[in-house]
Formats: C-alpha cells, sequence, structure tokens
C-alpha cells in the first residue's frame, strides 16, 4: 500500500505522545494511593496478577494491561500487520512489558477482540467451502429467501453476489429428517461418499453440513461430519446442529457456511498466536471476545469463527460499559464513529441488549451478538448531489484510507465528512497537538466547493449541510437501537469513540436529547480496554418450539438444569470454579403464531419462584414496551438457554489530578470554528492537561493523540474524576 | 360529497423558504420513520403472508393526502373526495372496499387503515397501511375464489369506516370483521400490527414538527413533492420520445380459470410536452370472473415513476409530486377498471403484469429501462382442512420466479418482484402445516437464454399430510415471459399432482378446492425471466459456469450456442462452429421475443405442449364490450 510509509510516520509521532501522557500517568499514580475501587471483588488468582486486553483494527493493534493487584493501567499502540495479526500482537505485548516493567510470564489472560473474521467477509478472503445439503435443497443459498432489496422497481438495478458456498460445490445428500426429528429416509452413505471424493478432488478448504430439519435432530449431519473425515482428511467440517441449532433452513446454513468459510483463516490465526503467547508466556490463557460480548476459549473460537464477527465492536460496547459504570452512567447510547462506518449499542442497567442475528455486509448470519448497528457513514464518507435531483447525499460511498479526505493530501479530491470538519474549523489545520496526519485546508475547502456550486450555498453552508446529514443518518441508527426498541433516548447518556465520534457526539446529543455526552479518555483504546475488562462467559441453548401450557415448570427446569450443567462444565474447563459463576437463564419466545421472538431473561431464583407463567408475564410486558401492545393469544415457546458468568472485574483507571473549574493551563490556543450562523473564536485545549472540574465552555475543541472533541456553544464540557469529559447544555 | 375535515385551529399553513439542508434532513427523518413502521409490522404480525412474505405497505402523507413516503403512492386523495362524513382528530378508518376507494386497495383480503395525523386542532399529516389478510370470509377458503361472479362472493365488504373514534376502537365493527373470517386470530394480530405501525407514525410526524416547526415541516413536504416533481419531469423527457411516435405494447394474462382466455391488456404511450400519457384503451372488457384488476391510476402513475427512478437516483425518498406529468386513460367497463359488483379477489395476475406491459411500452423509447419479462405475478398455494386433531389449518403462500434479464445484468432465480417480499422458510412450513417439502429448488433452463441470463423459475414439491383442500392461483402457463433485444423467452409455468398411487394429474394454473389425500404431491413449477440480449454473445465460459451450477443444463447450454465437453469444459471449436450455424440461420433479432408468431398458432400447439386445451376466445358481456370500446 502507498500510504504504509504515512502511517507508520504517524504512527511514530501518535506513540511519542502517548508514551509521553503514559509518564505522565504512572507519575501521578505513583504519587497517590491506590484507588479503592481495586477492593470491588477478588482479582484472579493468576500468578503474575496481570490481564492484557488486545483490539487489532485495521490500522492500529491496540494494547491495554491491567495490574489487578496495583491497580494499575499501561497502554500501547503499535502497527497492525494484515498479513499476520500476530506478529503485531506480540510487538505490541513487548512493548507493553517493557513500559510496565514487568516480565511477559506475568500475564495471565490475554483477552483478544479481533476483526479478522469480519474482514476475512468484507474482504471475501475465505475458504474454497463445499456444501452438504438434503436432497432436494441444493439451492438453499442461491434462492435465499427471495428478497429483492430496494423499493418498488429494486429488482431493475439489483445484482445478485454469488452464495459464499458456490453451488458447483455443493452436493445433495440422500437421507431426510421429519419436523418431529424421526428419520424419514435413512442416509445413502455409499452415494455420499462418491459424492465427498468429488468434492475434494475440486480442492475445496473447508466444508458445511446442513441439513433439511436438523435443528431438530442432528444425527445425519454427525454421521456425515465422521464420513468427510475419513475421506477428506484435514478439511475443517462444520455442521449446522453444532454452529446454530435453529429453525428455518437458509438461516442456518448461511451461518454454517459463513463459519466454514472464515474457519480456516481464524484457525491459523488464532492457532498461531497461541503458539506465539505460549512460547513467551506459558501458562497463559488466551481469551477470544465474542460478538454478544462474552469471552471464549481459544479452542472454541476456532470452533465456532461465526460467533465472532463482531468480535471488536463488541470490546467497544464492553468498554464503554466498564467506563461510564463507574462514572455513574447505566443507561447508555454507545457512538463508535470510524473511517468508514459508525457503530451504535443501546445498554440498559449495565447490561447491552443483545440479539440473536450479526450482519456483516451484505450476509446476515444467525449468531448472538452485542445489539450493535451499523451505518455506512464515517468521517470518510463522501458527499455528492444527483444531478437530477439536487439532494445532497451523504455516503455510503468512502474515500477510506486511501485515497482518504482531501484534506489528508493522499491524493483524494472528492468531498468527505471530515473535509467539511475541516472547512467549518473543528478539524482544526492549525493544531500542532495530537500529532495527527497533515490537515490541508486549501484542499478541503475546494473538495467541498463542488458542493456548495451544486447547492448554489456558500462554502460553508455546504459544509454545514454535510455534516448535518451524516449526522442524521447516524441519529437514524441511533433511534433503531432505541426509540424502536421502546427505550426514550432522553433517560440514556451518548458515549462517544472511535475516531470521529467525540467530533459529531455534541451534535448528534442535541438531535436525540441524551446528555451527557461521555468522551472517555483514549477513545481509541476504548476497544482494548473492554477487552481487557469482559468477563468470561458461556452458555448452552436448546431450541424446543411448543405451546407454552403443554410445559410443565418441572420439565422447562430440568431442561434448564441440563444446559446450565452443560454451560457451566465449559466454563469451569477455562479454570473459572463452578462456586464462582453466576447463571442466568433465558427463555425465547412469542405469541403462538408470530414469527419474530423475544428473550425473556429470568435468574434461576426468579424461574423458580414465578414458573413459566411468571414468564409469560415478563414476555407480555416486553411485547407491550416493544410494540405498544400485548395479546391475549396463547404463548409459545421457542427456546430455552443457560448463561454462565465468570466473577466480575474490578475497575481500574488512571486517576486524575483534581483542579479547579478554570482550564486555562490546559488551553493551547485559539482557532475559529463556524457554527450556525457565523464565525466564532473557540479555544483549542490539550486534552493531557485537564485536570479533574475544568469546565471548558463551548464552542471548544479538545485535541488529544487519537481523537478530537468538539464542544457546542451554549454547551460545556467538565472533566470528571475518571478523565471523562462530559458535555451538558449550559442552563 | 367530500368529506368534512374537522379542525379547531383554523389558521392556514404558511409556506416559508427551506433550505436544502433541511429538506433533506425531513426526508430523511420520514425515511426513517417509514423503516420503523415495517419493523414493528413484520415483528408483531401473525399471518405468514405479512409477518414472513411482508405483503403489507406502509406510507406517510401529508395534509393534502399526498403521499410522500411509501411505495403504492396515496390514494388518500381518493378517499377524501368521496367519503361522506368527517375526519376529526382521533380517527382512523378502515376499508377493504376497491369499489368505495377507487381501487386504493385492489381485492377485499386488503385491509387499509388510514389515520389523519392532527396537532394543534390541525391536520397536519396523513398515515395509513394496507395488508393482505389471509381470509376475510366468502365462499372459499383464503377468500379468493377463482369462479366468482360478484365480489359478494369474495368476503365481507367493508365500506370505509371510523375503526378508532376519537381514539377509541370500535370493537362492534372488528367483531363483525373477525367474525367472518376463518383465521380471526391470525387477522387481529395483523390487525393491531398496523395500528401500532400507524400509531408510530403519528409519533414521529409529530416529533418532527415539534423539530422544525409545523409550516417548515409542511413546507418541506411540498418542496419534496416539487423536487420529485422537477426530476421525473426530467426523466420523461429523456425517456419518452415527443411526437407523432406512438409506442404501443401490449400483453396478456393467461386465462380465467374458467377455461377463457387470454385476456389482453394494452397500452400506448406518448409525449406532448412534458406531460406522458398512457392510454389503455384496446384492453379487453372485464371479465365475468375474479380476475378484474381495479386499477387506481394514481398507482399506476407511481409504478411507472418508481420503476423508472432507480435508474437515476435510488436514494431518493419517492413520492407523488410528479403526479399531474402523466396521465393515464382508462377506459370504464374494460378490465382494468370495471364496474361494480363485478368480482377482483384473483387480481394479482393483472396486477403483475402491468410491470412487464410498462417495461415493454418505455423500453422502445430508452433502452436501459428495456428488461425482459418477469415474475410478474405472485402465485397462491392455498391449502386447508381439519387435521386429526379436529383443528383447522389454512396456509396461504406466495410462489416466487425468475427475475428477469436486465441491462443491469442477469436476473436473480427465484426472487421476488415486488418490494419487502421474503419467502415462507420450508422448515417453518413442515412445524406449522401438515406438509412435507421434497423439493425447494431451481428450475434448470427455466430462465431465458441471453446476453443476460433470466432468472430460473423454481421447483417445490409439496407433499400433503392430512386430507384436505388445496387451491392453486398461477398464470404464464400458456403465453410466454418475453425476451427483449434478441434473449429468449423464458419457460412457462406448470403444476402436476403425483397422487398417492402414482397417478399423474395435471393441475391448471387456477382452481379452487381439489380434494388432496396423505401421501399425494403437488409439484408447482413457477417460470422463468425472459433473456435480455443475444445469447449467442454470452461468455462461453459463464455459460459453462452456468451449467456447472445446475442453473442451465447441457442441451440448454446450446440455447447459447455452446458445446460443452463431457467433463464440462466449453468445447472451444465446436462451440464457434454452433454459434456461426445459428447466427446464420436465425433471421435478424426483433425487439420482443414472445416465443409465438399469434394468439392463434399458439393456440393450435397449446395441447401439445401443456397437456391442456387451448382456452377458449373469452366472450364479454356486450354492454362492457361497447364501454370498454
Amino acid at each position: 500500500m502507498a500510504s504504509a510509509d504515512d502511517l507508520i510516520r504517524v504512527y511514530e509521532r501518535r506513540l511519542a505522545d502517548f508514551e509521553a501522557r503514559l509518564a505522565a500517568i504512572e507519575h501521578r499514580d505513583r504519587q497517590r494511593p491506590a484507588p479503592s475501587a481495586s477492593q470491588a471483588s477478588s482479582p484472579r488468582q493468576g500468578a503474575g496478577g496481570y490481564r492484557l486486553g488486545v483490539d487489532v483494527g485495521g490500522t492500529f493493534t491496540d494494547l491495554l494491561l491491567l495490574d489487578e493487584k496495583r491497580s494499575r493501567l499501561f497502554a500501547a499502540k503499535v502497527p497492525s500487520t494484515p498479513s499476520d495479526s500476530s506478529i503485531g500482537v506480540l510487538d505490541g505485548i513487548e512493548k507493553i512489558c517493557r513500559e510496565a516493567g514487568i516480565d511477559p510470564t506475568e500475564i495471565d489472560d490475554v483477552m483478544h477482540g479481533t476483526t479478522v473474521a469480519t474482514n476475512t467477509v468484507l474482504t471475501k478472503a475465505g475458504a474454497r467451502v463445499g456444501l452438504v445439503t438434503t436432497k432436494g435443497f441444493r439451492d438453499v443459498l442461491q434462492i435465499a429467501r427471495s428478497y429483492v432489496p430496494g423499493g418498488l422497481g429494486g429488482w431493475v438495478i439489483y445484482n445478485k453476489p454469488p452464495p459464499l458456498a458456490p453451488l458447483e460445490l455443493t452436493i445433495e445428500a440422500t437421507e431426510r429428517i421429519g419436523a418431529d426429528g424421526s428419520v424419514l429416509i435413512t442416509l445413502d452413505e455409499a452415494a455420499l461418499r462418491r459424492d465427498l471424493a468429488d468434492l475434494g478432488r475440486k480442492g475445496i478448504e473447508a466444508l458445511t453440513v446442513s441439513l433439511f430439519n436438523a435443528y431438530v435432530d442432528g444425527r445425519h449431519e454427525r454421521r456425515i461430519a465422521e464420513i468427510a473425515r475419513d475421506v477428506m482428511p484435514g478439511i475443517p467440517v462444520s455442521i449446522s446442529s453444532d454452529v446454530i441449532p435453529e429453525m428455518y433452513e437458509y438461516e442456518r446454513a448461511e451461518t454454517t457456511v459463513v463459519n466454514s468459510y472464515i474457519k480456516p483463516v481464524v484457525s491459523k490465526y488464532v492457532h498461531n498466536l497461541e503458539r506465539e503467547l505460549s512460547d513467551k508466556m506459558s501458562g497463559v490463557r488466551l481469551h477470544i471476545l465474542r460478538s454478544d460480548g462474552g469471552l471464549s476459549s481459544a479452542r472454541s473460537a476456532m470452533d465456532s469463527p461465526v460467533n465472532l464477527l463482531m468480535s471488536g465492536p463488541a470490546g467497544g460496547v464492553a468498554g464503554a460499559l466498564g467506563i461510564a459504570t463507574h462514572a455513574g452512567f447505566s443507561k447508555l447510547l454507545t457512538f463508535d464513529m470510524g473511517g468508514t462506518s459508525t457503530d451504535v449499542a443501546l445498554i440498559e442497567n449495565g447490561l447491552p441488549q443483545t440479539r440473536r442475528e450479526t450482519r456483516v455486509g451484505d450476509v446476515t448470519v444467525r449468531a448472538p451478538s452485542i445489539d450493535v448497528r451499523t451505518v455506512g457513514a464515517g468521517g470518510g464518507s463522501i458527499a455528492y448531489v444527483p444531478e437530477l435531483t439536487k439532494a445532497l447525499r451523504v455516503g455510503p460511498q468512502s474515500a477510506g484510507a486511501a485515497p482518504g479526505p482531501a484534506a489528508y493530501r493522499k491524493g483524494g479530491t472528492a468531498p468527505t465528512v471530515t473535509d467539511a470538519n475541516v472547512v467549518l474549523g473543528y478539524l482544526p489545520a492549525d493544531s500542532k497537538l495530537g500529532g495527527d496526519m497533515t490537515i490541508d485546508r486549501g484542499l478541503a475547502e475546494k473538495a467541498v466547493q463542488t458542493i456548495a456550486d451544486a447547492l448554489g450555498l456558500g462554502l460553508e453552508k455546504a459544509a454545514e449541510g454535510v455534516i448535518n446529514i451524516v449526522n442524521e443518518n447516524m441519529c437514524g441508527a441511533l433511534r433503531l437501537v432505541s426509540i424502536e426498541q421502546g427505550y426514550d433516548p432522553r433517560d440514556f447518556a451518548l458515549i462517544a469513540f472511535g475516531g470521529a465520534g467525540p467530533l459529531h457526539a455534541n451534535a448528534l446529543a442535541k438531535l436525540i436529547n441524551s446528555w451527557p455526552v461521555i468522551v472517555p479518555p483514549g477513545p481509541g483504546v476504548l476497544c482494548a480496554y473492554g477487552d481487557a475488562t469482559t468477563r468470561l462467559r458461556n452458555e448452552a441453548s436448546r431450541t424446543l418450539v411448543q405451546r407454552l401450557d403443554s410445559l410443565t415448570d418441572a420439565q422447562a427446569l430440568a431442561v434448564l438444569a441440563e444446559l446450565e450443567e452443560e454451560a457451566h462444565k465449559a466454563l469451569a474447563s477455562e479454570r473459572v470454579k463452578v462456586s464462582g459463576q453466576e447463571t442466568l437463564y433465558q427463555i425465547d419466545m412469542r405469541y403462538s403464531g408470530q414469527g419474530m421472538k423475544l428473550t425473556v431473561d429470568a435468574t434461576p431464583a426468579d424461574f423458580r419462584a414465578e414458573g413459566l407463567a411468571g414468564v409469560a408475564r415478563r414476555f407480555d410486558r416486553m411485547h407491550e414496551q416493544l410494540f405498544t401492545f400485548a395479546l391475549d393469544a396463547g404463548h409459545e415457546l421457542v427456546g430455552l438457554r443457560a448463561v454462565a458468568l465468570g466473577p466480575r472485574k474490578p475497575f481500574i483507571s488512571g486517576a486524575l489530578r483534581r483542579g479547579g473549574a478554570d482550564p486555562g493551563a490546559a488551553a493551547a490556543h485559539k482557532t475559529r470554528v463556524f457554527v450556525a450562523d457565523g464565525w466564532r473564536d473557540a479555544v483549542v485545549y490539550d486534552r493531557s492537561k485537564l485536570e479533574a472540574g475544568n469546565r471548558m465552555a463551548g464552542p471548544a475543541i479538545v485535541v488529544e493523540m487519537d481523537a478530537t472533541t468538539l464542544i457546542l456553544p451554549d454547551c460545556a464540557g467538565t472533566v470528571d474524576d475518571y478523565g471523562n469529559v462530559l458535555i451538558r447544555p449550559i442552563g | 360529497m367530500p368529506a368534512r375535515i374537522v379542525e379547531a385551529n383554523p389558521t392556514s399553513f404558511k409556506r416559508v423558504a427551506v433550505d436544502p439542508i433541511t429538506l433533506d434532513i425531513v426526508e430523511n427523518a420520514l425515511r426513517n420513520a417509514r423503516v420503523e413502521m415495517d419493523a414493528v409490522l413484520f415483528r408483531t404480525a401473525m399471518s405468514p403472508g405479512i409477518r414472513e412474505q411482508h405483503d403489507a405497505f406502509p406510507l406517510i402523507a401529508n395534509q393534502e393526502g399526498k403521499m410522500v413516503v411509501g411505495q403504492f403512492g396515496s390514494f388518500l386523495h381518493g378517499f377524501i373526495a368521496g367519503y361522506d362524513g368527517t375526519i376529526e382528530d382521533g380517527d382512523v378508518f378502515i376499508t377493504n372496499d376497491p369499489y368505495s376507494c377507487a381501487g386504493a386497495v385492489s381485492h377485499l383480503n386488503d385491509w387499509l387503515l388510514m389515520m389523519p395525523i392532527f396537532l394543534d386542532g390541525r391536520l397536519v399529516s396523513w398515515a395509513a397501511m394496507f395488508g393482505h389478510m389471509t381470509d376475510v370470509g366468502g365462499k372459499v377458503p383464503g377468500s379468493l375464489p377463482t369462479d366468482a361472479k360478484m365480489i359478494y362472493e369474495e368476503g365481507t365488504i367493508v365500506p370505509p369506516v371510523k375503526i378508532f373514534r376519537n381514539g377509541e376502537l370500535n370493537q362492534d365493527i372488528l367483531r363483525i370483521m373477525l367474525g367472518n373470517s376463518r383465521m380471526p386470530h391470525w387477522n387481529r394480530s395483523d390487525f393491531f400490527a398496523i395500528v401500532a405501525a400507524l400509531r408510530l407514525a403519528e409519533r414521529r410526524v409529530r416529533e418532527n414538527i415539534a423539530r422544525f416547526g409545523v409550516d417548515t415541516y409542511i413546507s418541506a413536504m411540498w418542496e419534496m413533492l416539487d423536487r420529485n416533481r422537477r426530476a421525473m419531469a426530467a426523466i420523461i423527457r429523456m425517456i419518452i420520445p415527443e411526437g407523432s411516435h406512438r409506442a404501443k405494447f401490449e400483453d396478456w394474462i393467461d386465462d380465467d380459470g374458467m377455461g377463457n382466455g387470454p385476456f389482453k391488456i394494452a397500452c400506448t404511450l406518448w409525449r406532448e410536452g412534458d406531460k406522458a400519457i398512457f392510454d389503455f384503451d384496446g384492453c379487453d372488457p372485464q371479465s365475468l370472473s375474479s380476475i378484474n384488476f381495479l386499477l387506481n391510476e394514481e398507482m399506476f402513475k407511481m409504478f411507472f415513476g418508481a420503476f423508472t427512478i432507480n435508474l437515476f437516483d435510488p436514494q431518493i425518498l419517492f413520492n407523488d409530486g410528479f403526479y399531474d406529468l402523466l396521465e393515464v386513460r382508462i377506459p370504464a367497463g374494460c378490465i382494468l377498471k370495471p364496474r361494480k359488483p363485478a368480482a377482483l379477489s384473483c387480481r394479482t395476475h393483472m396486477l403483475g403484469r402491468i410491470f412487464d406491459l410498462m417495461g415493454g411500452l418505455l423500453g422502445q423509447g430508452a433502452p436501459e429501462a428495456l428488461n425482459a419479462a418477469g415474475f410478474s405475478d405472485s402465485p397462491h398455494f392455498m391449502y386447508s382442512g381439519f387435521n386429526g386433531k379436529g383443528e383447522w389449518y389454512q396456509l396461504f403462500q406466495i410462489g416466487f420466479g425468475g427475475i428477469p434479464g436486465r441491462p443491469a445484468g442477469d436476473g436473480p432465480d427465484g426472487h421476488s418482484l415486488w418490494p419487502a417480499f421474503t419467502n415462507v422458510p420450508n422448515e417453518f412450513l413442515e412445524a406449522y402445516f401438515p406438509l412435507r417439502i421434497l423439493e425447494y429448488a431451481t428450475l434448470p433452463d427455466s430462465g431465458g437464454a441471453g446476453l443476460h441470463r433470466g432468472g430460473n423459475g423454481i421447483t417445490i414439491a409439496y407433499e400433503m399430510l392430512e386430507a384436505g383442500e388445496i387451491s392453486i392461483h398461477d398464470d404464464r402457463w400458456f403465453t410466454y415471459p418475453w425476451g427483449v433485444n434478441g434473449g429468449l423467452p423464458g419457460m412457462r409455468s406448470s403444476k402436476t399432482l403425483v397422487r398417492k398411487n402414482g397417478r399423474k394429474e395435471n393441475i391448471p394454473s387456477k382452481c379452487d378446492r381439489i380434494h388432496v389425500e396423505p401421501g399425494d404431491v403437488l409439484h408447482f413449477n413457477t417460470w422463468g425471466g425472459g433473456g435480455w440480449g443475444d445469447p449467442l454473445k454470452r461468455e462461453a465460459e459463464k455459460v459453462a459456469a452456468d451449467v456447472a451450477r445446475r442453473l442451465v443444463t447441457a442441451d440448454g447450454a446450446r440455447r447459447y450456442g455452446v458445446v460443452l465437453t463431457a467433463d464440462g469444459r466449453v468445447d472451444k471449436a465446436a462451440t464457434e462452429i454452433l454459434r456461426r450455424d445459428m447466427a446464420a440461420s436465425r433471421g435478424p433479432a426483433s425487439l420482443f421475443d414472445r416465443g409465438f408468431k399469434s394468439i392463434a398458432e399458439l393456440r393450435g400447439r397449446c395441447k401439445a405442449e401443456t397437456g391442456f386445451e387451448a382456452p377458449r376466445e373469452p366472450r364479454f358481456m356486450a354492454h362492457y364490450r361497447t364501454a370498454a370500446e
């Protein structure tokens, strides 16, 4: 890549700044007693008492080291090494251990959020997957759900991407399981062996078995997997009854195929990483962050990589949760805005909302994930004006890292959101702080002028329009996770991170009335922070579609107890004592005849006390909250799940020196920003010099190593004890 | 007499200047509201038709009833003009009567709910949605009787009435409506799901007004309508040539299920200045049974607009603003404007065929808009009866087929031409209905050959597990989905019932109440899309790939002039020779390839090809014929 040198230079500059800041934090830490949070709960029993969070992004690998014994934390940033990410991770570990003055062997646990699964899907770099279906269903992926996106007439321009398991590599097994789990046709093994051998000769790299009704009974799938291991040893096999034993043949097949598709890449990566880590740090446990915010062992990550597609964003949500909880906020909207897209999620009472499906690009799989909604709006989103309608559109096309926004002088000429921010002065071109990319105001103006001309507006008004439109798009995503789910955003705080989040958060908060805006310290390492502080978690589930009244409490409890034991066992294998585990039951249900399902949570104690009738009552309340009505129709059970959770992690943060309200000492220089009606004077603050209690009245800009925060007029940002900037309207 | 709108606040709205940015933001806010309406509906509705297949359509309109966001265009104007009563804060109207709303809904199964949105004593917007109910009474399960002669046989007619008055649900009306359905639970849930979606739209509209101010909000909607009008004026000028040239096109639906057919729809298109005129003179008169389609002129305008705008600004929030640029002339008494009490329930074929007709018309002036004929229908499969436990079961399912070859590329296989529609998962069918699905696959070679291949149809094999009755509503078994620009037609539809004892029965395209026994298997083959462009110019490797994917057979590859070796590779030499011979022996490609020379010629080979006698030439009642002419 042509810009690799640039990136390295930028990274080196950033790193130097970051190290300076870390040194400052450490210096302060030494002068203070350890925060009381360390007494919150017992740390792990490991030898060294160090936990490491690692987040591998497209450009940087972020690391965060928690010293649980002495309540210290360290952060480091190294460039990512896309050809083999483990190199970057090891570089980072070496660096952070040097900073902390410890030996790598003192680290007990490495908690890792990774985008390797997502990127494999997005870059179409996965395996050549063969698929075995039941006879009669070979086109299950080709037909999918027959859905054509777009409105009336959308089919005129729709071109469908080919399935991830190509039709020429799909074979049919003669076999059939009934909807009640009975075997209607026994598996024809001889024919299958021949067809599998054929597939093997075509050079498949992974195999999926997804048979009709296998969600009820997976015996034929398991048998086919055995035969496949015999016929094509070494080819990884995924079977749908293992990966996602849920009804709906297309969704189950797609999910299992995606699992196969990313399995070789993810397995190789996790396996290498685990080996390298063990070499350097014997006895270390590697955990991978799952899409649902839980952690899985390296082994289960390799078996079910489809559960890792949202691993990266889940770390951000976990980090946001950790930071905000300690700042005293339990109802949160998270807002992570990057270069090409924005992820938002809702956290209520300290629990992120989850859903049973995950979307990456045009691929949707049935795998539980934190309900993160992504919109194609980021700093690099390109603004344009269609000739015919003269409307202003922003995105989803993005200038990406190359050629990038015009202001970055890397050859980009199309006007982007970043360019609009530069024109308006929100990203100060004259700032010497932050070690950010060089910003060329002239190029940004030139790019945005094309929009201004097409709309017949002034330069600043056009730039403001671009910002307003992109904010509106992101607002739509925030509405989907809040209002559409029956939550009022006015009850929530908005926590902003990612490179561009803090720049847009104040404006978004005004749109949806979510206050305060929380900008955590080091918005760029928040994901790694989340990785490091995540609880171990495991779950076991069973699909059980039947009328609620056809099941007794005792029967349901028996199944749940079985699942509970299974989930506990899996977690125990990761060295979490069963006595230290917490359990949560989840009951998927709906009104008999509905297609969706809602998940009702209940502690085992709740369930024993209230039984299925209590679950039904909770369901009615949820349905009413979500959809404004409940029905007197019968309830239907869809599935049962037991979730086992490891102990909560103590909170550690670099604490700040307390200062007065006056932020003057952190003021770097004056600048001008364009807001609403015209240009106004504003102050640029150096975040590393801010002290707890400082209050900055807008318009103001706070610059730090990896992000820029904009505080609008009539708002003010105060710094709390944990270094968060909290923005609220004045008065 | 038009409806009287009761407003406590007589102040009229001021048209204020709205800067383009605010305009785009209002547009986005309304777009989000519409997405939320869908989400609420699909999650809470119960019938597979709405819940899984998404046969329901929302809209938000301005205070005059002009649609600013939605899909099928607004019928509110017609409702307001025709409703004899008041429109007040807290009202929600319901109707399913096509004849009372100028065809806003076109058969009794569609329940249309309309809600005026008031704020501070003024009507500020409308929200509306209609959805297909599985059963609304009438003579057959599913309420779509093929042999109905009058609309009264097709279910309970509900003229526009206030189902909510002053915010209070009128339980009595709802009880009557549910009391006439074979599936009251589904209807009830679907009804409340629609109401929930409308309430949500109401909240969003009020929030937007709080945010932007009422005059800005109202003016922004006017401006959105104007913006669409400007864009559509340019498009109309671009794709419809002015002057003496008149594009003409005709297409058919094959039969009426009573042995008569085909029924012709015809249209002539020309432009006078900025105005495009669609004249349906030449359509057959209304049919004696239920295949009539009461086509709302405004809805047709929306079809036209949506069809063309996608080519230019797919992100636009499409609306009603351009309606005065189009004039749609449909003679009363013709099959697209039948007179009451003509039966209407099985209008789905005509409704779909309108899209093929439009493509054929527009394509003559604008090659970029010329698609082949596609899956222009929503064929139905219905299965009902009492199961072994004495419980009533009733399935209504829509079938999918081949999207045509298009300038953009190959047509997807087994997909939907209708927005938002999805199929019902087969595992769901098996879990909830006494059915076993033995096969669900695309039909090789059913898509028409072309430079861009037409999508394949689907073959479904349903094994019945209970004694019951099935109904089928399908088409294109007689005429072909045509190809264009040298592309070949797609394969026609067919249905075979294999009885448990092995006897095969050829099942007609339209039939009701066929008795089935456990073990009987119905093979339902839908049709493919027509091909686009010269098949001899399709890359031979692509054809070989289609063969490897079993989308095209080795024999079928020869329609592309491609010869494959035994192991599936392109035989280059043989292919070159075959392509040369084929090119030499065929005549010059015509713009449309219908797969027949004339209806008479097609009749002649009907029995041999389909196993059915050719449909009889329809006879019409004289007074309708006169009216239609």
